[in-house]
């Protein structure tokens, strides 16, 4: 049989409506109520990290008046914070939450392509979620091997929670990558096979296209991560030897012999470096896009911006050693990885400049998603300039196991892409729930967080340029070249990060708030023009489009074409005399 | 509006931030000024980059600002621009690459004179070797490795017989002399770090690692672990002290050998049972300890325990500060074991004596206290019978009240301040957690409960 587009046999398949509330808001098969779940739990567990990272901030910033973590605790709470920040809150929310909503919304498709796959993706998104809250229960508490779970250190004693809390750790990431699989395949065949007539891969709107790529490096990524999960696991439960050397732990010979450490830290990057990207390419992408539909203006060099998603995500993938350029691994590697890694700057750099120069003149709408995606401009250029020193070797070795370090990937994966999470949810917000937010809250806390968070990482760049080292539950005064300066700098930082921890209550309120009392929204309040925003119904009902999927006939960035009365066309809109051809692409001028 | 300042702001303030804050790269104390020397390159470059192109978005949104009339610019792309600023980066780049690469050569080739020290790094302390006359390290596994033979040395390998062991977190260093540092760990991954140095390396089990450089000044610099190693990562603290070349020999020298080392007595408990005579005036004929002379039980602590803390005793590394009155009081007593036979003797003696349940005097919150001691056993062991390997003394079944003193010793800085005591100054990190007596009370009675 002849392969025959799905978007051309709509008519052959039945929507079926679900009708009981199970069906429709639990056990539920449309990727808008999936997505909202992930999102919710996502959201839910960061709170638990945030809530995590204000403990350790008070002990940091107040060691001597605040004695409720112990060492122990404190090692538990970092792992816990960076593991569940990356993995669970930052991938599931992008993927499992953005990508799920966005993804057959803007390419005019009913559903994901395997509905029945989605729902299981996210429930075992929310077992691996359990399990790894299970780890707080076991004896000995959840695993305090920091988050990358370095062994020998992870499964021997000496380390919080190397028993039960390392096995937890362990089974969670492969019940969540077996999640992400099943989410991952969706995406990706979702975005080959079913977008509308007329979508063409280069008429997609640049978010997909960074979360279509984001799934495919988490499907080549993720399998080493979950290999090595198992692998340690072996090792810890029945004494295999694949990364345990042989080793005198607590002056005591262990069963274990002739396993490589620097083999696990090899598999861990492989899958971290492209996890960087994971995060960073749905964020790249959904940041292209409000930058664009509120600067009332097409993305800047939109090819450039595709190829340049598609080359970071392959380099990705040659780079990971740079987190090992001090690991004790043949130093000659580091020629290789410094060079692949400065190299990944270029095409990053060129997406810099195109969201720059989208704003340049365009006529910018301060609009609270807005000032959120130029907050992300700023802090990425900061932490993408900080990962040219750490990418350097000779650089890198100074200021590796320094508060560079924390300070870089907080600002470059942490507030970066949190701050297009923000901005996202508020632009999108009016289309899920079909009430708008409080605007004056939005701004609120877009200030609080913004300034806010660079007031906690500016500092921590300059500590760690002196030499203050990471991960350390507390400073003696014995280290003679720490100033009493750093110590209170410490508190100064704790007390912003406090206030920006406050801030999110205030988030929450207006999102909870808004669902309830808000205004009723506009079907498309930023006079949008992807596809999401042109649905028959807002919030859009199961299936999307009514009776007949949409049919596309120009790209995603038709804003302020000359020539037409209004600053935007909308994707679907044919061609007429006022809604002329844009010159999309490749057109010279 | 208001965010096109905020951006000048903050632009402006990291710049002067930069320029104003007291924080930046220690004095250096090796020869790898080069680094410094690409750490400034990138730093302009990204500066500039930083400054540029934050303040090109600032001024878009301010002159570019929504007004009414105002219309966007319709500009899909423009291929000349977009070639230009690439490449423009691509030379910023390989301006920070190539003189990285090129320092990152000279860090890949160890100079052929430079001496082999190495590294020995262990949950949480370290220790060194040096290869000894014949220029060459013995063969040594994590498998030899005892509380007789803590560097896990192989005493048949003749090579290994006269390298010098330094158990000791302290290592010195001549100035001047390029030195390749072996590093080897025997538990878990750490790192040997010098901030002044610049360059550092892990240290993984099962392998050997390294790295080089020339100590360029004299002085005392602090090591850190910076791989999290566990627990107690951020108190394993250590120091270089790089010497001239005559005060390194002649500290080089008084390092004992491998072979010094097993051929050393064991202890002899005849011979210690008359020395132990004096001591028995406070510890008592049994070693039982009497609170009244301040005098803590003896008998049933681990032999090496009290074989350091004699002859810390002895040196003054214990009982210097002022505040402690009755570890001053022993330093006389201590000093009247001659030598380190002496003291081997008197511990092998004590090692003999029965083993006597002390009096309680501390009560407390046990269940408290077994949360508490959550920290503790990380070193000191699920039951408090000590660990030699983390120099964590037995804690279960001795004087309760003298631990109570020295945990508030160690937590007000009256025991563990003098230079040479690592191992207190590790457990004045670790005393912090019992924030007051009455957590002392219950982790101790705890602790009588194991």
């Amino acid at each position: 049989m002849a392969f025959v587009a799905i978007a051309d046999r709509d008519h052959e398949h039945a929507l079926h409506d679900p009708q009981s509330f199970i069906r429709k808001y639990i056990w539920s098969q449309d990727h808008k109520v999936i997505a909202v779940q992930y999102a919710l739990v996502a959201i839910s567990i960061g709170l638990v990290a945030l809530t995590m990272s204000v403990l350790m901030r008070l002990q940091l910033g107040f060691p001597d008046t605040f004695n409720i973590i112990a060492p122990q605790e404190y090692y538990q709470y970092i792992t816990m914070h960076g593991m569940i920040m990356v993995i669970y809150l930052l991938t599931a929310l992008f993927l499992g939450g953005f990508g799920n909503y966005l993804i057959p919304l803007m390419l005019g498709a009913r559903d994901m392509v395997f509905p029945y796959l989605n729902m299981l993706s996210f429930w075992f998104y929310l077992l691996a979620v359990l399990v790894l809250v299970a780890g707080f229960f076991v004896p000995g508490g959840p695993t305090g091997a920091g988050w990358t779970l370095y062994p020998p250190q992870a499964v021997l004693p000496g380390t919080p929670g190397a028993t039960w809390g390392i096995i937890c750790m362990l089974a969670s990431l492969a019940i969540f990558i077996v999640a992400f699989t099943m989410g991952g395949l969706n995406y990706v065949t979702t975005v080959l096979q079913a977008r509308c007539r007329g979508m063409t891969f280069m008429r997609m709107p640049l978010s997909v296209w960074g979360i279509f790529m984001a799934s495919i490096l988490g499907l080549l990524a993720f399998p080493a991560l979950f290999v090595s999960a198992i692998m340690m696991a072996l090792d810890s439960l029945i004494g295999t030897s694949f990364f345990m050397p042989a080793v005198a732990s607590m002056g005591e010979k262990t069963v274990h012999t002739g396993g490589s450490p620097l083999l696990f830290q090899h598999l861990f990057w492989f899958f971290g470096h492209p996890e960087v990207y994971i995060v960073a390419l749905p964020a790249f992408g959904i940041v292209s896009d409000l930058l664009s539909t509120h600067a009332r203006r097409n993305i800047f060099g939109y090819r450039m911006m595709v190829w340049a998603i598609l080359a970071i995500g392959c380099l990705s993938f040659v780079v990971w050693a740079h987190h090992m350029y001090v690991s004790g691994m043949n130093p000659y590697f580091g020629f290789f990885f410094a060079t692949t890694t400065l190299i990944i700057a270029v095409p990053t750099a060129i997406k810099v400049y195109n969201w720059v120069l989208t704003i340049w003149r365009g006529d910018v709408h301060l609009t609270v998603p807005m000032l959120f995606a130029i907050g992300f401009i700023f802090t990425f250029i900061n932490g993408g300039l900080t990962g040219l020193f750490l990418g350097n070797v000779t650089v890198d070795v100074p200021l590796s196991g320094t508060y560079f370090v924390v300070a870089h990937f907080h600002m470059v994966m942490g507030v970066s892409p949190i701050l297009v999470v923000f901005g996202a949810i508020y632009h999108w917000y009016p289309k899920i729930t079909g009430r708008m937010f409080d605007e004056a809250l939005g701004k609120f806390h877009f200030w609080m967080t913004f300034l806010g968070a660079y007031a906690i990482f500016l500092p921590m760049h300059y500590m760690g340029i002196l030499g203050v080292p990471r991960r350390y539950y507390g400073y003696s005064d014995a280290i003679q070249f720490i100033p009493p300066s750093v110590h209170e700098a410490n508190e100064w930082i704790s007390i912003s990060a406090m206030i920006v921890a406050a801030t999110q209550l205030v988030f929450l309120y207006n999102l909870i708030h808004s669902y309830f009392k808000g205004p009723v929204a506009d079907p498309n309040p930023w006079r949008a023009t992807t596809l999401e925003w042109q649905t028959p119904q807002t919030p859009p009902k199961h299936g999307n489009w009514g009776k007949d999927l949409p049919e596309v006939h120009r790209w995603a960035y038709d804003y302020s074409v000359p020539g037409a009365p209004e600053d935007f066309i909308p994707q679907n809109v044919p061609h007429s005399d006022k809604t002329p051809v844009g010159r999309e692409h490749g057109v010279p001028t | 509006m208001l965010i096109a300042i905020a951006l000048i702001v903050l632009v402006v303030a990291t710049v002067l931030f930069h320029f104003l804050s007291p924080w930046y790269f220690t004095p250096i104390a090796s020869n790898w000024d080069t680094v410094d020397a690409t750490v400034d390159v990138t730093f302009w470059v990204t500066g500039v980059v930083f400054v540029a192109v934050n303040l090109f978005l600032a001024y878009c949104i301010i002159r570019y600002r929504h007004r009414k009339g105002n219309k966007a610019h319709y500009e899909p792309e423009n291929k000349k621009l977009e070639w230009w600023l690439t490449g423009i980066t691509s030379v910023g780049i390989a301006a920070m690459l190539a003189p990285g690469l090129s320092v990152w050569a000279k860090f890949v080739t160890v100079p052929e004179d430079a001496a082999a020290v190495e590294v020995l790094g262990q949950q949480w302390a370290w220790s060194y070797r040096f290869p000894g006359k014949d220029g060459e390290l013995g063969a040594s596994h994590a498998h030899l490795i005892s509380v007789d033979n803590p560097f896990g040395m192989d005493p048949n390998d003749p090579v290994g017989q006269d390298d010098v062991l330094v158990s000791n977190p302290q290592l010195h260093l001549p100035i001047d002399k390029p030195v390749k540092m072996l590093l080897r760990a025997k538990d878990v991954n750490h790192q040997f770090a010098v901030p002044q140095f610049r360059v550092k390396m892990d240290m993984v089990p099962g392998m050997v690692t390294h790295f080089w450089f020339t100590p360029t000044r004299t002085g005392e610099f602090d090591v850190l672990c910076e791989q999290l190693c566990g627990m107690a990562h951020f108190a394993m603290r250590g120091r270089v002290v790089v010497n001239t070349q005559e005060d390194f020999d002649k500290w080089l020298d008084a390092q004992p050998t491998f072979e010094q080392t097993l051929t050393a007595t064991k202890g002899d408990p005849v011979a210690g049972q008359a020395l132990f005579a004096t001591c028995t005036a406070c510890h008592g004929a049994k070693g039982e300890g009497n609170r009244e002379l301040n005098a803590p039980k003896l008998s049933g602590q681990a032999d090496w325990y009290l074989v350091r803390q004699l002859q810390s005793f002895k040196a003054g590394v214990r009982g210097s500060n002022d505040q402690d009155a009755p570890a001053k009081q022993m330093i006389p007593f201590a000093s009247m074991l001659a030598d380190d036979a002496a003291v081997r003797n008197v511990v092998a003696y004590i090692k003999t004596l029965p083993e006597v349940r002390p009096a309680a005097s501390v009560v407390g919150d046990p269940v408290r206290g077994k949360e508490l001691y959550e920290t503790c056993s990380a070193c000191h062991g699920d039951t408090a019978k000590g660990i030699w390997a983390t120099n964590a003394p037995r804690l279960s079944n001795m004087s309760d009240w003298y631990m109570a003193r020295q945990l508030q010793h160690f937590r007000d800085g009256i025991r563990g301040g003098h230079p040479q005591d690592f191992h207190g100054a590790q457990m004045r990190s670790m005393a912090k957690v019992l924030a007051d007596d009455q957590d002392v009370a219950d982790v101790l009675d705890y602790i009588r409960t194991l």
